[in-house]
């Protein structure tokens, strides 16, 4: 069971999270003008690296807020924790 | 089965414990394990193998043991315990297995219970190597915790007799535990096995409480403890597993492992034989042998692959008078039944000879256990030395200590065991003190290079059917032979192929043999094909530690409603949605399911029927941007609804499929109440929140769950109003003054109440909400107005009458609000909502996408069941299928709803149900079967 850092409350366990997918995948600005396969892609696919993954969690069970990790798929090392709306750190 | 007669070793000390093994009567002492006492009372067969029902012995002393499987019978049936590991107490009676156990027929009345816990330090092992890490990490002051799966401290040393610092080793790793034990932040669990080790140090052991006191475990303890641990840093200090070669006969009784009957003599005072022979490959059996000799165990011979052992062993079994027979093998154990030969022959070949023994002493070199280590996601490396795997590379804060990363010596383990306690301490951020002297030990002859012999070829001719690889699944070289001979070359399709590994000794003893047999088979070094990989629980746990208290009604909350006990009173039966409690019907005298729904929807479509609606979802949406965010939630327009009215919504995925509805209330400008199905109101409060904090933060809303907070009654039939007119005089309940789709504020039953005018049924109805703790007061006063209640089966029906869907069963995740027949809930005005641009995808415009219809079928008393596929007649390509299926009072037939291919052209055509060889026909129609055109629900 993972530990993770929740930004709001601390390290915690992975029971008291939800998972949320890959993050960075905004809701496009305006559907409408998308082309179905551009829509698509928004919809349908995602990336699936071995290694770092920039994703989406939810402290659910805790204080109900979403966040982004870093975090290696291939060793489950979380790398970094922030919050939504700030960049991506850079891992090197 | 039989014991062989054999004397009875009563000379031993202790207190003396009574039990019963497959129907006969023995004595044991205190500190015996079952093994031990069986060995001592002369029993030698104990099991018979699972596949081959072979007669099988004690072959270990220890967790490893893949022979001597026995089920405890009392005070509890518990099946498939290792006889090396069940500590006996006075009363016990177990039976030996032939394989396989079986399970108890009557619930278990035992407790199990869980900690949780946290440290800066877990030791796991409490041998030397793991004593002397936790000591020295305690003395530096950090939380440690010590677990170890024995009844006591001491780990390799109680089986040694060697001793440490002047003392016995069992009297000194006692005295350490007890030091330990002295410290304010050290735990030390014995009778503890960990046995899984996780991500980010999460390890996970179960502790044993009472098994060992029989009848006399106290009531109020717990039988098991699960412990979930995390640790800063963990230090496996788990030991060494001695393993075996493959020859010919060595599964007999009587074949056992060296370090074992060590400790038989040492540990227990048992003499596991008359006269033995040892095979082995390496120094650890001649202590073994030494200590057996001191015993009163005749050594036949000393047969020892290698050409050169040890010098000093070698002087010390000249000495007295111990045959050492080197660059010999073990060709075969003779025996019917149990050991009673040994065959020896010069590995290079040559006449073999027969000895006679009844103990046969095998050591083919010793295995770390790498087990946790590798589950915590460590990698293994091949140690020449050993011939074995030891741990390598770690991402996690871990390390191995003593024998379990190979240290051959007791020297070694204890200073191994102290650096890597001190360097879990640096890491752990203490102030590490200065070392503290090594405890002093016996004198350590210098070793000779261990050989590793893996399989001692049959005598000419003969085949490698009784050459055992794993003993607990009857696997033999020659079923290894065969998996690389069907061409398998990897060690996991090896494993799978013939089951080596996969019984519940995980392949302890067999595992890296299996491997050095696989690669022996290919041509190529184990290095390089390396083992199976390693996989929690170490050790078998029971599904009812790890349920601990969540058993029965503690396992999942049950939830009811404030009028839950009104409907026991009133002989309802229920229904499960979600972890709710619902009355699913109110039968009266003398009715089945079928005549009360009958009857309560005949009381809903004719007359006034009342319904416990308060397992609904009800979120408060709250804030100056509330209508603004529920536009972009729901297809339709909710920012248009006057203050007092409400409006029907769907709620879909950007891939526009339905994922919810139900009735929005506009309470204020800036306040609503949003309802959802009952199984869906915890997932649209977290779709809210993923919403607003994920995409759209510069909203100003807030949304609270508010679904305990409210009861609800439905009250529904021609007759409401004039019901809902006699409790709220108050009220102007005319259709003018309270339209449909409205709320009003008023008292019913002098309760304060908000009356809301929909309807799940087509019928004039009112949905009536109280403060919960009015629920009770208000159901009581309703239904003292002569109103019948009903159950969801019944609403079930009205709904379906109606073509209204209940999203999850008549939808699935791939339904569009357009296939449910509800393109007028999506809004064209809005730019965009949650959807919209799925709308214009191609896949969601074909033709012949499953559409929501009604199916009568033609027998009308015929009932559909739901799940069933509907093809055309003479076809049998699946159309779709059946979701909702029941017998309409109101219709006076059954009739279905389903999701049919292109199912709204095909109203009006004949569909056949596919049920088995049967086909029942049906017509397919409409989805709304039930006053269509909603005169009864408006007037
Ligand atoms: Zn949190």
């Amino acid at each position: 069971m993972l530990l993770i850092p929740c930004p709001w409350c601390g390290p915690r366990d992975e029971i008291e999270f939800h998972y949320g997918g890959q993050a960075h995948v905004a809701y496009p600005d305006d559907p409408a003008a998308l082309s179905d396969e551009e829509w698509a892609r928004y919809l349908f696919f995602r990336d699936n690296p071995k290694g770092p993954f920039a994703e989406r969690w939810s402290h659910s069970a805790g204080c109900r807020r979403w966040f982004n990790v870093v975090r290696d798929t291939a060793t489950n090392e979380i790398h970094a924790v922030y919050r939504i709306g700030e960049p991506r750190p850079v891992i090197a | 089965m039989t014991a062989t007669e054999r004397p009875v070793q009563a000379d031993r000390p202790g207190e003396v414990l009574r039990f019963r093994f497959d129907g006969r009567d023995y004595e044991g002492r205190s500190g015996d394990t079952l093994a031990a006492a069986l060995l001592a009372s002369g029993v030698r067969r104990v099991a018979t193998s699972v596949k081959l029902g072979r007669p099988r012995g004690i072959f270990s002393a220890g967790v490893e043991e893949p022979n001597a499987l026995v089920q405890v019978e009392t005070p509890f049936p518990e099946p498939m315990l290792p006889a090396t590991t069940v500590e006996l107490y006075d009363g016990l009676v177990a039976t030996g297995l032939p394989g396989k156990g079986r399970l108890a027929d009557r619930p278990d009345p035992a407790r199990y219970d869980s900690v949780h816990a946290h440290c800066d330090v877990l030791v796991v092992g409490a041998g030397p190597a793991g004593l002397m890490a936790a000591a020295e990490a305690a003395r530096g002051g950090a939380r440690v915790i010590l677990a170890d799966e024995r009844p006591e401290p001491g780990g390799s040393l109680l089986g040694t007799a060697e001793t440490v610092d002047g003392l016995p080793g069992r009297r000194w790793a006692a005295e350490r535990a007890a030091e330990l034990g002295g410290f304010d932040d050290v735990r030390v669990l014995c009778r503890t096995t960990v046995f899984g080790h996780y991500d980010d140090n999460y390890v996970v052991a179960v502790e044993r409480r009472t098994n060992h006191l029989g009848a006399a475990a106290p009531a109020t303890m717990a039988r098991e403890r699960i412990w979930r641990i995390r640790a800063r840093r963990v230090v496996l200090a788990t030991g060494a597993h001695e393993r075996f070669p493959a020859f010919a006969g060595n599964d007999l009784p009587g074949v056992m492992l060296a370090g074992a009957a060590r400790a038989y003599v040492n540990q227990y005072g048992v003499r596991p034989g008359r006269r033995a022979v040892v095979f082995t490959t390496n120094d650890s059996a001649y202590p073994a042998a030494l200590d057996l000799a001191g015993a009163g165990i005749e050594i036949a011979a000393i047969v020892d692959v290698r050409r050169a052992p040890g010098e000093e062993w070698a002087r010390r079994c000249a000495e007295r008078d111990i045959e050492v027979r080197t660059g010999h093998v073990v060709r075969a154990a003779v025996g019917d039944g149990e050991v009673a030969a040994v065959s020896i022959a010069s590995e290079a070949g040559g006449q073999a000879r027969e000895v006679p023994a009844d103990l046969l002493l095998v050591s083919g070199g010793w295995t770390p256990v790498v087990h946790l280590f590798s589950q915590a996601g460590g990698a293994l490396r091949f140690d020449e030395e050993i011939g074995a795997f030891v741990p390598g590379e770690i991402r996690q804060a871990v390390e191995a200590a003593g024998s379990a990363r190979g240290v051959p010596t007791l020297s070694g383990c204890l200073r191994d065991g102290a650096e890597a306690g001190r360097r879990a301490l640096a890491a752990a951020g203490f102030a590490v003190p200065d070392p503290a002297p090594p405890p002093a030990v016996e004198h350590e002859p210098e070793a000779a290079p261990a050989r590793h012999l893996w399989l001692v070829p049959p005598a000419d001719g003969a085949d490698h059917r009784e050459h055992f690889v794993d003993l607990q699944r009857d696997v033999t070289v020659a079923d290894v032979l065969r998996a690389t001979g069907a061409g398998l070359r990897s060690v996991e399709h090896v494993k799978r192929y013939t089951t080596a590994g996969t019984a519940h000794d995980q392949g302890r003893t067999s595992g890296l043999l299996t491997s050095a047999i696989t690669a022996h088979a290919l041509g190529v070094d184990v290095a390089d094909l390396g083992v199976t990989t390693f996989r929690a629980p170490y050790a078998p746990v029971s599904f009812a530690a790890l349920a601990g208290r969540d058993r029965g009604s503690l396992h999942d909350p049950v939830r009811v409603t404030a009028m839950h006990d009104r409907h026991v009173d009133s002989g309802a039966l229920f229904e499960n949605v979600g972890q709710w409690k619902r009355p699913w019907y109110y039968p009266r005298e003398g009715e089945d399911m079928a005549a009360a729904v009958l009857r309560e929807c005949r009381a809903a479509r004719e007359d006034v029927a009342m319904m416990d609606a308060s397992t609904l979802g009800k979120i408060d949406v709250i804030g100056p941007d509330a209508a603004e965010f529920l536009d972009r939630l729901y297809t339709n327009m909710m920012s248009t609804l006057a203050v007092g009215s409400i409006r029907y919504g769907v709620m879909c995925r950007p891939d526009g499929m339905v994922f919810d509805d139900g009735t929005v209330i506009r309470l204020a400008d800036d306040r609503f109440l949003v309802t959802t199905t009952t199984g869906n109101a915890a997932a649209v409060l977290d779709w809210m929140e993923e919403w607003l904090q994920t995409e759209w933060p510069s909203l100003r809303v807030h949304c609270t769950s508010v679904t305990e907070q409210w009861a609800t009654v439905a009250l529904v039939g021609p007759r409401s109003r004039e019901v809902l007119a006699g409790l709220a005089p108050g009220l102007a309940v005319g259709n003018p003054s309270f339209p449909f789709m409205t709320w009003r504020d008023t008292e019913v039953a002098g309760i304060p109440a908000r009356v809301c005018r929909i309807s799940f049924s087509g019928e004039l109805a009112y949905e009536i909400n109280v403060r919960s703790w009015y629920g009770l007061a208000l159901w009581e006063a309703v239904e003292a107005a002569g109103v019948t209640p009903y159950g969801t089966e019944t609403m079930h029906v009205l709904r379906a009458e109606k073509g209204y869907p209940i999203i999850g069963q008549d939808t699935d995740g791939t339904v569009t609000p357009q296939d449910l027949g509800m393109a007028w809930v999506v809004s064209k005005k809005k730019p965009d909502f949650i959807g919209k641009r799925s709308f214009g995808r191609a896949d969601t415009a074909r033709p012949d996408r499953k559409q929501l219809v009604g199916l009568l079928p033609e027998d009308t008393g015929r009932l559909l069941p739901e799940g069933v596929h509907l093809v055309e007649p003479g076809g049998t390509r699946p159309l779709g299928h059946v979701t909702s299926s029941y017998r309409s009072a109101a219709l006076g037939r059954t009739f279905a709803l389903a999701l049919i291919s292109g199912g709204r052209e095909r109203i009006g055509a004949r569909l056949h149900a596919a049920m088995g060889a049967e086909t029942v026909p049906v017509t397919v129609a409409h989805h709304v079967l039930y006053d269509p055109e909603g005169a009864r629900r408006d007037g």
